[in-house]
């Protein structure tokens, strides 16, 4: 028995720690830096660096498609309650497609442009996140700012964009400046929402805010304490009134839960910002030291 | 003026022009952002029309200093440089506007704006380089000896040219407060170059 065990316990160890360890199942090399994807137990990430388990960017439960990992992403999903019926949506930065694929699984005709600099991200986002393309929901390898400066040259409007095109560990300075905001804006339909999701420490925080409010005025946020300055901005330009936003709410509880949302709890976090005299600069084209701050 | 504190001036405006090329060619980054994004094609065409509008002042500042070499023109290629410099604080905008309109691929696109805003001024500052050696040097066989001071006070500027504009100036600056400074330093100090050369010449006379 003795002897038997003595055989048997390393296995078992073994077998515990192996379901449990961490596992890098593909790397890729890009342009612009290295792409890990990982399988913990039952969740698979998409990490830009293996050292650093802040550096997740976009992970899927393996075995659930459609519940949602981050709060972030919940966040950004639970913002719909300010506009229930997107038609035309543009993200900025695709990570392993999440925020598309919720969309698309919540309005089946919804027309989705999806912007990603990185042809590897989008590969990766494919190939092990499931990220799903049709002839309406699209993927272009684009730094955001050209796409926008190119789409404002055209007609078409979003009636939902999504900003979410920073990591956290390298911020693209021209993503973060009023012009680029304006720019953002007038791509808006009259009552379409943007959304950003903005991870704000140290003083850059203050110049963020400083530089939304001198563009779109007053805005709301969704903070989640939980996470280390992760924060959502929604500007809406629509003017619902209390009783449709209460509408919303019911309506969109139920089918967001699926997501592993809970609707109620995100929005007690909603917060409106007023604009006020800021003694910090506003960031713009001509100054934009956001990686410095 | 002693012939020693002459080429001390001369070495220091050398170092300023090593300075100021590099700042610039790094705000040229900043600027080429907003419509051809950050990433390393376009880092590839700045370095590329840096390094031919270098290399064609360098051909053109040799050439210069064939004719009558003087500080007198010295200074005056610092003023000029300066000048060229200016239209890139107020109309890099609509051209940017012009080539983004007009060329769909980011890689040409960058490359044709660099073009149109640093060949130029460009050209000019590398004019200074040669020109500086052939004020400098007065026997044959101590050319090499300049030439070698001179690389290593200009490089030496480029080096903190680059430091200062991509750790500091950016973060306590606009694009074109920092512009505007190089121009303004330039151009006092090519100033200063011909105030120098007309007291040599009265002194001169008068001697």
């Amino acid at each position: 028995m003795h002897k038997l065990l003595r055989l048997v316990l390393p296995i078992l160890l073994l077998s515990v720690s192996v379901s449990t360890a961490a596992k890098i199942i593909k790397e890729e090399r890009s342009l612009y830096r290295n792409i890990f994807v990982e399988d913990k137990e039952n969740v698979r990430c998409l990490k830009f660096s293996v050292k650093r388990q802040s550096s997740n960017q976009s992970c899927i439960y393996i075995d659930d498609e459609y519940k949602l990992v981050f709060d972030y992403t919940k966040f950004i999903m639970s913002t719909l309650v300010f506009k229930p019926d997107p038609q035309r949506v543009l993200i900025i930065g695709l990570g392993g497609g999440t925020l598309s694929n919720s969309l698309l699984h919540m309005y089946p005709n919804i027309e989705i442009d999806n912007v990603e600099i990185d042809p590897a991200v989008v590969k990766v986002a494919v190939d092990y996140f499931n990220f799903k393309q049709t002839d309406k929901v699209k993927s272009h390898v684009k730094d955001g700012r050209i796409f926008i400066k190119r789409a404002l040259k055209k007609q078409p409007r979003y009636d939902f964009i999504i900003l979410d095109a920073f990591n956290g560990e390298y911020i693209p300075e021209h993503l973060l400046t009023a012009e680029f905001l304006q720019e953002s804006q007038q791509l808006l339909t009259d009552d379409g929402i943007l959304v950003a999701n903005t991870f704000s420490s140290s003083d850059l925080y203050h110049h963020e805010s400083a530089t939304y409010h001198h563009v779109f005025g007053d805005f709301y946020t969704l903070v989640n304490r939980r996470l280390n300055g992760n924060r959502i901005i929604v500007i809406d330009n629509s003017t619902l009134s209390d009783a449709q936003f209460e509408q919303n709410k019911k309506s969109l509880a139920r089918k967001l839960s699926e997501f592993d949302i809970d609707l109620e709890g995100v929005l007690a976090t909603l917060k409106l910002e007023e604009k006020h005299v800021s003694d910090y600069k506003i960031l713009t084209d001509q100054y934009s030291p956001a990686n410095l701050l | 003026m002693k012939s020693g504190k002459h080429n001390l001036l001369i070495y220091f405006l050398a170092f300023s022009c090593g300075f100021s090329i590099m700042g610039i060619e790094l705000l040229a980054g900043r600027i080429l952002a907003p419509y051809f994004g950050s990433s390393v094609h376009v880092w590839g065409s700045i370095i590329t029309v840096f390094m031919l509008a270098l290399s064609l002042g360098y051909l053109l500042g040799g050439k210069l200093s064939l004719h009558h070499p003087s500080l007198y023109k010295f200074g005056s290629l610092f003023i000029f440089s300066g000048l060229a410099l200016l239209p890139l604080a107020y109309y890099s905008i609509p051209l940017l506007e012009l080539v983004f309109e007009h060329i769909e691929d980011s890689r040409y696109g960058s490359l044709l704006a660099s073009m149109g805003l640093f060949f130029i001024p460009t050209i000019i500052l590398g004019m200074i380089s040669p020109y500086s050696v052939r004020l400098l040097v007065s026997h044959q066989e101590e050319s090499g000896q300049v030439a070698g001071r001179l690389y290593f006070v200009s490089t030496l500027g480029s080096a903190l040219g680059t430091l200062a504009t991509s750790f500091y100036l950016v973060m306590w600056f606009n694009v074109n407060s920092i512009i505007l400074s190089f121009c303004g330093i330039l151009i006092v100090l090519g100033i200063l170059a011909l105030g120098v050369a007309q007291s040599r010449n009265v002194s001169l006379q008068h001697a």
